[in-house]
């Protein structure tokens, strides 16, 4: 499992930017960010380095901020490649409630999925996926 | 157990004749013996003959509480001097004290009432009662005091303050029932605790008649907790006659009103026409036995409502709903009346939302929008988007279901609702016409 920074955020303008400013303010380094929004608030989630650090910095600026455990998995940067993930999931009986995907190389792309039974990570490993840890989300940076 | 059961159990249909009698002759009562109120019919076109029964109630004009201010201090008194044997008034804060006359007829009166409130806590002439509601010109001292007394209960009128007093005596004189206001209920049971009593075990103190003050059910069941003994709302304001008016018996499901005495309407506080049972309005009452200071239809600015149907204790008063807030707190959104503490109590429901909540009025167009705002409980699991939305619409939908208003649910950062010294602005006001 990876630690992901999530905040909320009312869709003011200036609310994106200042928990940029107070990340960037407390040395941290994000790796990647990602904001699901929808008609009156967003909900931002965050890779980066000392994710507890990050939300305990936001909390104090008055942000709802906390850290979320989501599992992180390594694909071939290729079509088809989250299809077989989910798909595996699926068979195994596990819920995604959100995912997304970006790419980490020319060859990998990395997903980030919120399930609803984290024990699924185990039963990834024994079929072969690769499974990315903080160090090395983190490292992405 | 009953007081006067003849009365507290008396048939419906009795009941509503008796009430439709004594209308009849208030009417010509205060039309004979009161300027305001002869002039007051006049201008509303009623003649005292015209009210025939219960149901010409509403051909008869309000009062409302300037009326009574402007007739400082003895105008509104339907009787000499010779017959009133006290007075009590209300704090002029705001303007001239508003003064009540009582005879000793009105005393009796008054004092059976609460005395059938002191039988329905469990109270009987074995009971030793601890008064510490305060003395003076406020009824709820006196208004116990003679009520006890009535019963034959033994009176402590310890008057409020000298709280360490308060508890030394509810220890040694193994108090029943105490009387006084929430407030000092809460704190005599708090500091009782802190001086290492514990209330439930080291008092025999059984029921308390609180009153004078709105208590929510949390307030309620923290002090029937902390205090160890069943609370009893009681309700009555001094123009009306004091504490006794209507209160609540063993089942707590509802205030009864002394109907004997009171007729209780509640009505659209814009329209003022009455509200079917079951719906929330502002009480207005009318004395029906009163000697001195007599009221026709008096406006009491609070919100209640009728509660439908039987009691299971068995007494056939009709019951209101515990004091809501004030019709001043009232909004009025889209032609529907709500009351903050309605859009409170639905709140407190859910766990997930903290209490800290605002309203937001603005005008969309012709339309009033109405926009709530709420924040999640630190620990909610915020980041899936699916659980934030599902908790608006189940906010919304219990709103919508409560109130019959359409009100937008919108989740805002910690904090966004602005904590005041004291009270929080729980409303702001941003249509076009009204201040914020
Ligand atoms: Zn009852």
């Amino acid at each position: 499992m990876i630690s992901q920074l999530t905040v909320f955020l009312e869709n003011h303008k200036g609310r994106l930017a200042g928990v940029c400013r107070s990340i960037a303010d407390a040395g941290i380094n994000m790796s990647a960010l990602l904001l699901a929004d929808t008609e009156d608030f967003g909900v931002l989630r965050v890779f980066c380095d000392r994710p507890e650090a990050a939300a305990s910095t936001l909390r104090d600026e008055g942000f709802r901020a906390s850290v979320t455990s989501v599992l992180g998995v390594q694909v071939p940067n290729r079509s088809g490649g989250l299809a077989d993930l989910l798909e595996f999931l699926d068979k195994e009986g596990v819920n995604v409630e959100y995912a997304y995907c970006f790419s980490i190389s020319a060859d990998f792309a990395l997903n980030a999925l919120k399930v609803s039974d984290g024990a699924v990570e185990r039963r990834l490993a024994e079929a072969g996926w690769r499974l990315v840890t903080d160090e090395e989300i983190h490292g992405l940076g | 157990m009953y007081y006067q059961p003849e009365i507290e159990t008396m048939a419906r249909k009795d009941l509503c004749s008796l009430q439709g009698e004594r209308l009849k002759r208030l009417a010509s009562y205060v039309y004979e013996r009161i300027p305001f109120y002869r002039k007051a019919f006049d201008g509303a076109g009623v003649s005292p003959d015209d009210i025939k029964g219960l149901e010409d109630i509403t051909r008869l004009p309000f009062t409302v509480k300037q009326d009574l201010r402007d007739a400082y201090p003895f105008e509104m008194f339907a009787v000499p001097n010779a017959e009133v044997v006290r007075i009590h008034a209300s704090s002029g804060t705001t303007g001239n004290a508003t003064v009540v006359g009582y005879t000793s007829q009105d005393l009796e009166n008054w004092a059976d009432c609460f005395a059938r409130f002191l039988v329905a806590a469990g109270g009987s002439a074995d009971s030793i009662v601890q008064v510490a509601y305060g003395y003076g010109l406020f009824t709820g001292g006196l208004g116990a005091h003679q009520g006890g007394e009535a019963l034959g209960c033994t009176v402590i009128p310890l008057s409020s303050g000298n709280t360490r007093r308060q508890i030394q005596l509810m220890h040694d004189f193994a108090s029943d029932i105490l009387c006084c206001t929430p407030s000092y209920a809460l704190h005599i049971a708090e500091s009782a605790r802190e001086e290492g009593f514990d209330p439930a075990k080291d008092f025999k103190v059984s029921a308390a008649i609180l009153g004078a003050e709105p208590c929510s059910e949390g307030m309620r069941r923290e002090i029937e907790e902390k205090l160890g003994a069943r609370v009893h709302d009681i309700y009555g304001l001094s123009e009306v006659m004091g504490p006794g008016v209507a209160c609540e018996c063993g089942c707590q499901q509802g205030l009864h009103v002394c109907e004997d005495h009171f007729i209780v309407e509640v009505v659209d506080p814009e329209t003022l026409n009455p509200v079917a049972d079951g719906q929330w309005g502002e009480a207005v009452f009318t004395t029906l036995t009163k000697q001195a200071s007599p009221l026709i239809r008096y406006r009491t600015r609070d919100i209640t409502r009728i509660i439908e149907g039987a009691c299971a204790c068995g007494r056939t008063f009709r019951r209101i709903d515990r004091i809501a807030g004030r019709t001043d707190d009232m909004l009025i959104i889209r032609g529907v009346n709500v009351f903050p503490s309605q859009i409170e109590e639905v709140i407190t429901q859910f766990t997930d939302i903290t209490a800290q909540y605002q309203i937001i009025l603005t005008s969309k167009g012709p339309l009033d929008r109405v926009e709530l705002q709420v924040e999640t409980v630190a620990d909610f699991p915020f980041d899936e988007v699916r659980r934030l939305e599902a908790l608006k619409k189940e906010i919304s939908r219990e709103l919508k279901s409560n109130l019959q208003v359409a009100i937008d649910v919108k989740i805002v950062e910690p904090k966004t609702i602005a904590r005041s010294e004291g009270k929080a602005k729980r409303i702001v006001d941003l249509r076009e016409g009204r201040q914020g």
